[in-house]
């Protein structure tokens, strides 16, 4: 059982909760994520990014996004209450060494878990520079968090409420026309993650990228997170989460993450009952 | 028309009565016919999960019983993996002593209500039934493994099972990873020494292959979850949510944790694909995952599970083991229309069980025999549209003493589909090799063990089941898992 010790709403859809769990909070690396169940019979395995940790207090980060009836159910969870499962870390940790300039973009909720990396790569001697991109102001997290670490940060939004009125493709474009870059990590949604890693081919710059696919085990036992990498079958959750950006097939990847939509679309309807959240809001 | 549980009693009752009035010679014994397993009507079970095989009734087990000769030799033994003493088992539930059947049956096998309902009885005890042999069908020998479920049945439903005497504290500690059938034997046998036991399990139930693997209606598992309990009552301690190789590694067991020996039960558990074109296609899955979403996550539960499956109109199954019979019989049950099993051979050469092929034929299972997969073909928004077989013949036998497919070229054809399941085998999970220095691994990646210890290369450590075995049988890894505990017993002693 995983305490809840805060949570908080950082916008209408978005929690971010800090959980006790000190052996994963002990060994896990930037770039690694949880499986979380809520310990109910019918309850699904849900896979997130760990957003920070804290080995002293014993403690792990999430922030997530409650698009779905499980997040929903997690959201509806407060201080005080417990996660029943919780597997970790899992995945590969990021690759982080002393590239020299590293690019970190982060779209919507991906730019939870560019956190730890930003701070890593920092710690590992680069200069950073970070894009966080959003739809709208009240959906930019982790600015401040950013601020404290990275050497420069620019915030985008698409209908321009805070920053520069752009799609993350755009400041990345100008950083890589204008600057010399070494390394680019993007987290984000995959069609974020899939432009970004065209924006940044004709430079051939090394691009991260972190997928979040479908995924039940997270140990390598379902191979339902499988993607295309350079022409060859990888399972997310043992050969990545990180995966070179240029070699993946993104179409083949957001084919595949649609794989339930119409099934989910479905559930959806019923999970906004008992949160304070309108549909098509966030 | 399919026979009814209490049809089946009538009868047995009285023959029974018969059998009872005379004192049985061999002669006698070889005339008793064989006692049909009751089993839901399949035209009522592709409609639930509940479990097929219903179970003897007590007037067939004691039937059945009498068709056991007690043979001098005890042949049978010599085809049971953990040599369970079968012919005094049997002995004693013809004279209706369940509780001492079972525990005869407990002397060698911790699961026997397990073992009952999934072991390949065909290729192991009973091919060497003295019974069958005379009439020259296997199928005709005794029915152990449905002898052994009933006593198990019974101990556990009318609460006659007692839990193992577990020995003084010894002051040592031992670590079990996993929980599937070798590590549960492995922990039962470490515990009754009197060890402090550990067991550590990635997922979020108990059971390994039991729960996410084979389904509710070949084995419920409420018949798992009681089997747990048995350890949790024992004193062994069960930590979910544990995953050695990235929580803890083996060597932050030993050194960080104090265990004094470990032993290896993580399984097989990485999916083979076939490599072909359109693999990725959306609606394309693995057995393991389309199985764990039925069983672990009980995905077929529409209404109240959370974790969807695919909704599937015309499935095709690569493979023609127990998974594939397993998963197919799912996806019938989950209401496809139609399902195919596509199996390079015949079906002589099919490793599923002849009983489990039986059910799946009267489920109307279709098998394409003589057919492999060639490509699967994926509509214009990626999902599986069709799959693309060639005609196979026989050809000699190969490495395997199993006659070898051959592809016969220019017979390629395609049948429509809209979900795949590849069911061709796991590989052995590479998370304990990648983190643990010096464990020695064949080319495949199983854990290299003696076989008469289960020693690994590495001093303290043990593997059994089929991360050493690769893909085997859960009475196979149960019969590991005890090799294994005796040897670390007796490791333990001398530290």
């Amino acid at each position: 059982m995983n305490k809840i010790i805060t949570k908080k709403q950082l916008s209408a859809e978005v929690f971010e909760m800090e959980i006790e769990a000190p052996e994963i909070a002990e060994v896990r690396k930037a770039g690694q994520f949880i499986i979380l169940q809520l310990g109910g019979e019918f309850d699904e395995r849900i896979p997130l990014t760990i957003a920070d940790a804290d080995s002293v207090r014993g403690t792990i980060t999430i922030i997530f996004q409650a698009v779905g009836e499980s997040t929903h159910h997690i959201a509806l969870l407060e201080e005080g209450d417990h996660i029943a499962n919780l597997l970790g870390p899992l995945g590969n940790p990021t690759d982080v060494r002393h590239y020299g300039h590293v690019v970190c973009t982060g779209g919507g909720i991906g730019s939870a878990p560019l956190f730890p990396i930003v701070e890593a790569m920092k710690a590992a001697g680069n200069t950073v520079t970070v894009i966080l991109g959003a739809r709208t102001k009240e959906l930019v997290i982790m600015e401040e968090k950013m601020r404290a670490v990275a050497d420069e940060v620019i915030v985008v939004t698409d209908d321009g409420s805070y920053g520069e009125k752009a799609l993350v493709t755009a400041p990345l474009k100008r950083i890589c026309e204008t600057a010399k870059v070494d390394c680019v990590v993007a987290i984000g949604p995959p069609v974020m993650m899939k432009f970004a890693s065209l924006t940044t081919k004709p430079f051939g710059i090394y691009t991260l990228v972190s997928l979040n696919t479908i995924m039940i085990d997270g140990t390598g036992m379902c191979g339902g997170c499988r993607v295309t990498v350079d022409g060859h079958t990888r399972f997310v959750c043992v050969d990545g989460p990180e995966f070179d950006g240029h070699l993946v097939d993104w179409d083949n990847l957001l084919l595949r993450m649609g794989t339930y939509k119409t099934q989910e679309e479905e559930a959806h309807h019923r999970c906004h009952i008992g949160l304070d959240i309108k549909e098509g809001e966030a | 028309m399919h026979p009814k549980k209490e049809q089946l009693d009538d009868a047995a009752k009285l023959l029974l009565a018969e059998l009872e009035q005379k004192e049985l010679t061999a002669k006698d014994r070889n005339q008793i016919p064989l006692q049909e397993m009751p089993s839901q009507d399949p035209r009522e079970r592709i409609f639930n999960m509940d479990e097929v095989a219903l179970g003897y009734t007590e007037a067939q087990v004691r039937i059945e019983a009498l068709r056991c000769l007690q043979c001098k030799t005890k042949p049978c033994i010599k085809g049971c993996p953990v040599e369970i003493d079968i012919p005094a088992f049997i002995l004693e539930a013809g004279k209706g002593d369940y509780a001492r059947a079972a525990s005869i049956i407990k002397e060698s096998s911790l699961l026997p209500s397990v073992c009952g309902r999934v072991c390949p009885q065909e290729v192991q005890c009973q091919l060497y039934c003295t019974v069958g042999k005379a009439k020259k069908d296997v199928e005709q020998s005794v029915s152990i493994g449905r002898i052994e479920r009933f006593v198990a049945d019974y101990t556990r439903e009318h609460g006659l099972d007692e839990v193992p005497q577990v020995g003084a504290d010894t002051g040592k500690s031992v670590a079990v990873i996993g929980s599937g059938p070798a590590s549960l034997s492995a922990a039962a046998d470490l515990r009754r020494e009197g060890h402090r036991v550990v067991m550590f399990e990635a997922l979020h139930k108990v059971g390994g292959v039991l729960v996410y693997g084979i389904p509710e209606f070949r084995l419920p598992k409420e018949i798992v979850n009681y089997e747990v309990d048995i350890l949790l009552k024992m004193g062994v301690e069960i930590r979910k949510n544990y995953l050695i190789g990235k929580t803890r590694t083996i060597d932050e067991l030993f050194k960080k944790d104090g265990f004094d020996a470990i032993f290896i039960g993580s399984g097989a558990g990485l999916p083979k694909f076939l490599n072909i074109e359109g693999e990725n296609s959306v609606g394309v899955f693995s057995a393991n995952e389309y199985l764990t979403r039925s069983n672990l996550m009980r995905a077929y539960d529409t209404n109240n599970a959370l974790t969807p499956i695919y909704h599937s109109k015309r499935v095709a199954v690569f493979g023609g083991g127990n998974v594939a019979m397993d998963a197919a019989r799912t996806a019938k049950r989950l209401g496809a229309e139609v399902v195919s099993v596509i199996y390079r051979r015949t079906e002589a050469e099919m490793p599923a069980r002849r009983e489990e092929i039986a059910h799946a034929k009267e489920e109307g299972i279709e098998f394409v025999f003589l057919h492999a997969p060639m490509r699967i073909v994926p509509d214009e928004k990626g999902r599986v549209e069709a799959v693309e077989v060639i005609r196979c013949e026989l050809g000699p036998e190969g490495e395997d003493g199993r006659r070898r497919s051959i592809m016969v070229e220019g017979t390629e054809h395609l049948r429509p589909y809209d979900t795949v399941i590849v069911a061709i085998g796991n590989d052995p999970n590479p998370l304990i090799k990648a983190t643990t220095k010096g464990i020695e691994t064949t080319r495949k990646g199983t854990i290299i063990v003696d076989p008469s210890t289960g020693a690994t290369s590495l001093k303290g450590v043990y593997a059994g089941g089929d991360i050493v075995l690769g893909a085997a049988t859960v009475i196979l890894a149960m019969g590991q898992g005890r090799t294994a505990a005796k040897a670390m017993n007796e490791y333990l002693a001398a530290l």
